[in-house]
C-alpha cells in the first residue's frame, strides 16, 4: 500500500513530470515563470487546487456518474466541479486566510482553465486509482508542477539578459531553454521503480 | 471585414499558436505523426466553429457575470460530442490523442475566441472566424508534425493506415533518426524554432510592405 503510493508520488514528481513529460499545464508554466516569487505562488496554488480537485472529481465520478451511468458526461461534470471548486477556494481563502489569499489570489481564477487540473482528474479515472491514490497523485503531480516552474523561473531570469538572435528574443528562446530543462528531467526516465 | 483578411489573420498575422501563443499543451504533446496533427487540428476546428456559432447566437442572452462559466459548459458539450464520435468512428485517432481530446475544453484558443470574437460579432462572422483560426491552428500543428516526424522518426505522413500500412513514407534511414525529436524535449525545441521562424518571416513581410509603401509615395 505504502509502496504503491510511494511509486505514484515519485513518478508524478520526477519521472512523469506533468510539464516536462506529459505536457499538461504549459500555458501557466510559460506565462507565470518570469520571476521566482510569482512562480512559487502559482506552483502552490496549482498544488492546492489539484489535490482538492482530485478528491472532488473522484467522489463525483464514483458516487454520482457511475451509479447513474453518466460516465460519458465526465468532461462536462469535471470542468464544472473544478470551476466551482476554484470559486469556493477563492471565497474561503478571502474570508478566513487573507494572508494566503493575498499571495495566491491573482492566480486562482487562472487555474480553472489549467489543463493540468482537468488532466489529473481524467487521468485518475483512466488509471483506475482509488480515492487515496487519486489524492496522492493530485498532490504530488502539483509538487512536480511546483518544482518545474520554480526551477525554470531561475533559468528564465538569466535568459532576459542573454544576447540571442532577434527572431529568438522573448518566447522562442524561453521554449528552447524549457526544452533543455526537459532534457535534464529525461534522466529520471531511466529510473525503474517498483 | 472580409473573408480574405480573416483568413490571413488566422493563418499568419494572428495565428493562434505561432503569434498568440495559445493552446501550446496540445501543440507540443500530440505532434508526433501527421495523422495525429491533422486529426487534432480538424477536431479543434470543428469544435471552434460550433462553439463560436453557438456563443455568438446566445451572446445577448448570456448574462455578463456568468459568461465564462456558460462558455465553458457550451464548449464542454461540443468536446464531448466530438470525443464520442471519434471513439466510435476513428478509434485509432482517439487512442493516440488520449486525454488531449477531452482537454480541448481547456484549450485557451477556444475560450479565447469565444471571449475576444464570438461574444462581439454576428453568427456568420463568428463561424468564419472559427474556421480561419482552426485552419491556422491546424497549419501550425502540421508544420510541427512534419519537422518532428522527419527528424525524430525519418518518415513523412505516418499514422494514415492507407499510406504504407500506417508507417509513413521513409525519407531518412532508420539508423539515422534522432529519436529525441519524437520525445517531449523535441516538442519544446521544435516549437521554439518554429515560432522564431514565424517571427522572422513576419518581420521580413512587414519590411517588404513598408518598402513598397515608401516606393509608391
Amino acid at each position: 500500500m505504502i509502496g504503491k503510493l510511494f511509486t505514484i508520488a515519485l513518478s508524478a514528481i520526477l519521472v512523469e513530470n506533468f510539464i516536462f513529460s506529459q505536457f499538461l499545464g504549459i500555458c501557466p508554466f510559460m506565462g507565470v515563470s518570469k520571476k521566482p516569487n510569482t512562480a512559487l505562488g502559482m506552483g502552490f496554488a496549482v498544488t492546492f487546487v489539484m489535490t482538492l480537485a482530485s478528491a472532488a472529481t473522484w467522489a463525483v465520478n464514483q458516487y454520482l456518474l457511475v451509479p447513474l451511468k453518466l460516465e460519458y458526461m465526465q468532461t462536462v461534470a469535471f470542468i464544472l466541479v473544478i470551476a466551482a471548486l476554484v470559486q469556493l477556494v477563492e471565497m474561503f481563502l478571502q474570508k478566513s486566510v487573507p494572508a494566503l489569499y493575498q499571495a495566491l489570489g491573482i492566480y486562482l481564477p487562472l487555474i480553472t482553465t489549467n489543463c493540468a487540473v482537468l488532466g489529473v482528474a481524467l487521468l485518475n479515472i483512466q488509471k483506475g486509482y482509488s480515492f487515496l491514490e487519486s489524492v496522492v497523485y493530485g498532490f504530488t503531480g502539483g509538487l512536480g508542477f511546483l518544482l518545474a516552474i520554480v526551477l525554470f523561473s531561475f533559468v528564465r531570469e538569466r535568459i532576459d539578459h542573454c544576447d540571442c538572435p532577434k527572431a529568438f528574443r522573448g518566447f522562442p528562446i524561453a521554449l528552447i531553454a524549457a526544452g533543455l530543462v526537459a532534457l535534464a528531467f529525461m534522466g529520471f526516465s531511466g529510473m525503474s521503480i517498483g | 471585414m472580409t473573408f480574405r483578411s480573416q483568413l490571413k489573420d488566422g493563418l499568419l498575422r494572428k495565428n493562434p499558436v505561432l503569434v498568440q501563443l495559445l493552446g501550446m499543451c496540445s501543440t507540443m504533446a500530440i505532434t508526433t505523426t501527421l495523422f495525429n496533427g491533422i486529426g487534432m487540428g480538424l477536431s479543434v476546428t470543428v469544435i471552434l466553429i460550433l462553439s463560436n456559432v453557438f456563443i455568438s447566437a446566445l451572446r445577448k442572452v448570456i448574462p455578463n457575470k456568468i459568461r465564462i462559466a456558460a462558455y465553458i459548459v457550451i464548449i464542454a458539450g461540443f468536446v464531448t460530442i466530438v470525443d464520442l464520435l471519434l471513439q466510435a468512428f476513428i478509434p485509432a485517432l482517439s487512442e493516440n490523442l488520449g486525454v488531449f481530446i477531452p482537454l480541448i475544453v481547456v484549450n485557451c484558443i477556444i475560450l479565447g475566441r469565444a471571449e475576444a470574437f464570438a461574444s462581439k460579432h454576428n453568427v456568420w462572422q463568428s463561424a468564419l472566424d472559427g474556421l480561419c483560426q482552426g485552419i491556422g491552428y491546424t497549419l501550425a500543428l502540421v508544420i510541427m508534425c512534419l519537422i518532428r516526424e522527419l527528424i525524430g522518426n525519418g518518415t513523412i505522413a505516418g499514422g494514415f493506415s492507407f499510406i504504407n500500412g500506417g508507417n509513413g513514407i521513409r525519407i531518412v534511414p532508420e539508423a539515422y533518426r534522432i529519436l529525441i525529436f519524437a520525445l517531449p524535449v523535441g516538442g519544446f525545441l521544435t516549437l521554439g524554432f518554429v515560432i522564431a521562424g514565424s517571427q522572422w518571416l513576419s518581420r521580413k513581410l512587414d519590411e517588404k510592405a513598408a518598402r513598397k509603401e515608401a516606393e509608391q509615395q
